[in-house]
């Protein structure tokens, strides 16, 4: 089988490429330039396609470099930039897995004649109850990206290979140092490539959208003070909103941009009984009754109840989930929140 | 057998210039600025080959100035002057990076260029006054192969900025051009061995007396003061010999490549629908050198194009590319005025001294089907062809 696989130039592509080197295909190694601008990982720098391309030399294997520079613009950060503005959290991770590392490589792969296209993601493909491939956590649960992964269409993930999948990350790198890689001991990629340390989210958005002035008002309706960059509140935020020394802690438990307002409160007004799900996705049919739901990338799954809201053409629109285990901190409008059955990812949706 | 279509990037050796470079290589080691015979027997060799590249070049063996390749020259004729005497660097949108990125670095001003890659002549004397110590224009554009007026060019300069020394980047016009005639108004001419079938890391730059240039490489002295380092004994003999053979065929390889050239662009234009010859949009290849076709094909992408090439044995370029290796639209086609879309959609395929008809037979074999293929799978709408020219 001819595969392409995506390689960063990380330990977990590097290893996902021998193993298929290993299992006897043809492959290619391909490291994608998606950002160009500023970058603390260094991601897409020409250090790590250097690595990537050495990496697949040692492999022996051919190495290309696509230049997806303006769909990472157009697909995620154009709208992680609009999300703020709307006083949403996105996650860009998602957006470039469903829009870049699949979508858009799967659609060159094919075009260039490729059976497959393979990544190094931390998850598994395994055979769902209707027989068609379905996304499934991987081994390593501390290392698991399927929530990343969820809005890969199944349809895909035919074509999809995620060889270091059914392997711990210690293994992962194990079986690097054996093949005497030479990203055997690189250190794990942290965040959002795009944004920097020292600039943050701030400096990012800054040079990219006026940040306003807000008002911070606790739940009682009291003004509470002035917050600078109302934009870069986020539902669950305890940090940077003006009130440290005030007494018991205060979260963010509202952003309203438009209004100019952060309600804060304390960490019971944190929590609800329920959250709304919308642009949702599914692996098979929608699902019903109770499923697990996980919040954040390395999020804790919580039993809730599934209840589907008003349905567009045979599935529903909206779903709400129904906290079974008692009430959990609000998810930041814009999050995602996938669905799993056992290991299995049903699919998810964005926070309202 | 593999189409190699990829010249203006660098040529195969000429099989003299690499017997000419073995003995200085294998036999002779001895420094050329050295006092004894062997040392004297490499400095004949040098004088010998300087002789041959100042004939190349209509200059005078002591204007010869050897460098580490193109882009040295290139740097040393911008920055050299402008460490001299300062004042404002002029240069056209046009020029190679070793170009316009010495004229950026000292705040110079660029010019820009109509549709087919002419330098816009009222731009220039926009950007022309007596503050103006150097102006550098291409005689070949090494991307769509224009050829720049540079008699005219000359002329603005000589009108509008009397004190201006007047740079042309020879590189991609030694193998297709008189460059003696066409370089005769400039100051300063650099050239590059490895795009007329020599080695790589060599190059010169013609300074004609008289010019103001400072050093960028200090050293033993060599070159005059004008450039420091042991000289490249192997390198020079085969810069020369590359130029001597390129110099004596280069009229019948231009009437022979010319033909070939031709019939590939004529042969593309006509089985790939839409595609453009981009610095001859209405087919008038009288101002390009005779060895570029570059096109642009409207709902492909290079970087997907190339592969399939590859794949088919067809080795072209697009773009430039970036230190990463990724394909970035050309900031010559930008200047040009195409469109982004399109610009990622180039394609140049550059033929040389030894390029054949079978060259281009496997070339027109592999490309229409090749282009037919990333149509057919391009999730995304083509660009329509009727907004596709460039603007």
């Amino acid at each position: 089988m001819r595969v392409l696989v995506a390689m960063s130039g990380g330990v977990d592509s590097s290893v996902a490429a021998a193993l298929l080197v290993e299992a006897g295909h043809d492959v290619t190694g391909v490291t994608m330039k998606l950002w160009g601008g500023d970058s603390d990982t260094g991601c897409c720098s020409v250090a790590d396609v250097d690595d990537a391309r050495r990496a697949a030399q040692q492999l022996d294997v051919d190495h290309l470099v696509f230049n997806f520079g303006d769909d990472f613009l157009t697909y995620v950060v154009d709208p992680y930039v609009a999300a703020h503005v709307d006083g949403r959290t996105p996650n860009p991770c998602i957006e470039c897995n469903r829009h870049l590392k699949f979508d858009r490589l799967l659609e060159r792969a094919d075009a260039l004649g490729f059976d497959a296209i393979a990544t190094g993601h931390h998850a598994r493909i395994v055979v769902g109850p209707d027989g068609s491939p379905r996304l499934a956590r991987g081994a390593d649960a501390a290392k698991d990206q399927s929530y990343v992964l969820y809005v890969v269409p199944p349809a895909d993930l035919a074509r999809v290979r995620l060889p270091v999948g059914e392997m711990t990350k210690a293994e992962v790198r194990a079986e690097a140092a054996r093949l005497g890689l030479r990203t055997a001991a690189k250190p794990d990629s942290q965040d959002v490539c795009f944004i920097t340390s020292t600039g943050g989210r701030r400096a990012f958005l800054g040079d990219r959208i006026g940040l306003h002035p807000g008002r911070v008002v606790d739940v009682g309706g009291h003004d509470r003070g002035p917050i600078d960059g109302i934009e870069l509140v986020t539902v669950g935020q305890r940090k940077g909103l003006g009130l440290s020394g005030t007494g018991e802690p205060h979260y963010a438990v509202a952003v309203d941009v438009a209004a100019g307002v952060v309600t804060v409160g304390d960490a019971a007004d944190l929590m609800s009984d329920a959250v709304t799900l919308t642009d949702l996705v599914w692996a098979g049919p929608p699902p019903t009754g109770e499923a697990l739901a996980q919040c954040s990338a390395h999020g804790t799954p919580r039993r809730a109840g599934v209840v589907p809201g008003p349905s567009i053409g045979g599935l529903p629109a909206t779903i709400d989930l129904q906290w079974l285990d008692g009430p959990q901190r609000r998810v930041a409008p814009g999050q995602s929140v996938v669905l799993y059955h056992g290991d299995q990812v049903l699919g998810g949706g964005l926070a309202a | 057998m593999p189409a190699y279509l990829d010249h203006a990037a660098s040529t195969p050796m000429r099989p003299e210039a690499i017997e000419a470079m073995l003995p200085w290589l294998r036999d002779h080691h001895a420094n050329p600025s050295g006092a004894h015979r062997p040392a004297r027997q490499a400095r004949r060799a040098v004088d010998e080959a300087r002789d041959d590249v100042a004939e190349a070049l209509g200059a005078d063996p002591g204007e010869i100035v050897f460098t580490g390749g193109g882009t040295e020259a290139d740097n040393l004729a911008v920055l050299g002057g402008h460490d001299r005497r300062g004042g404002m660097l002029v240069a056209s949108a046009i020029e190679h990076p070793a170009v316009l990125e010495p004229v950026r670095s000292r705040a110079g001003r660029i010019v820009g260029v109509d549709a087919q890659g002419l330098i816009d002549l009222d731009a220039l004397d926009t950007a022309l006054d007596p503050e103006v110590t150097l102006v550098s224009v291409m005689l070949a554009n090494n991307e769509v192969g224009t050829v720049q007026p540079l008699d005219e060019v000359a002329d603005h300069v000589r009108r509008l900025a009397p004190a201006a020394t007047l740079h042309t980047d020879a590189v991609q016009a030694m193998g297709w051009l008189d460059v003696v005639a066409a370089s005769a108004p400039a100051d300063l001419v650099s050239i590059s061995a490895h795009k007329v079938g020599g080695p790589k890391g060599m190059g010169a730059l013609a300074v004609r007396r008289g010019t103001p240039l400072a050093p960028r490489q200090l050293g033993g002295g060599q070159e005059r003061d004008r450039r420091g380092g042991t000289l490249d004994v192997a390198g020079i003999v085969a810069l020369a010999t590359a130029l001597r053979l390129t110099v004596e065929h280069r009229t019948a390889t231009v009437a022979r490549v010319g033909v070939l050239r031709d019939r590939l662009a004529t042969g593309l234009l006509a089985a790939v629908p839409d595609a453009i010859e981009t610095a001859a949009p209405d087919g008038d290849r009288s101002r390009l050198t005779a060895g570029i076709c570059h096109l642009c094909i409207p709902g492909i992408e290079s970087e997907a194009l190339l592969f399939l090439l590859e794949q088919g044995e067809v080795y072209a370029s697009a773009g430039s590319s970036c230190a990463s290796g990724a394909m970035e639209p050309s900031p010559v086609l930008a200047a040009m005025g195409v469109r982004r879309e399109l610009a990622f959609g180039s394609l140049r395929l550059s033929l040389g001294w030894c390029s054949t008809a079978d060259d281009v037979d496997r070339a027109l074999e592999v490309i229409p089907p090749a282009v037919a293929r990333l149509r057919r799978f391009a999730r995304r709408p083509a660009v329509a062809a009727a907004t596709a020219s460039p603007a």
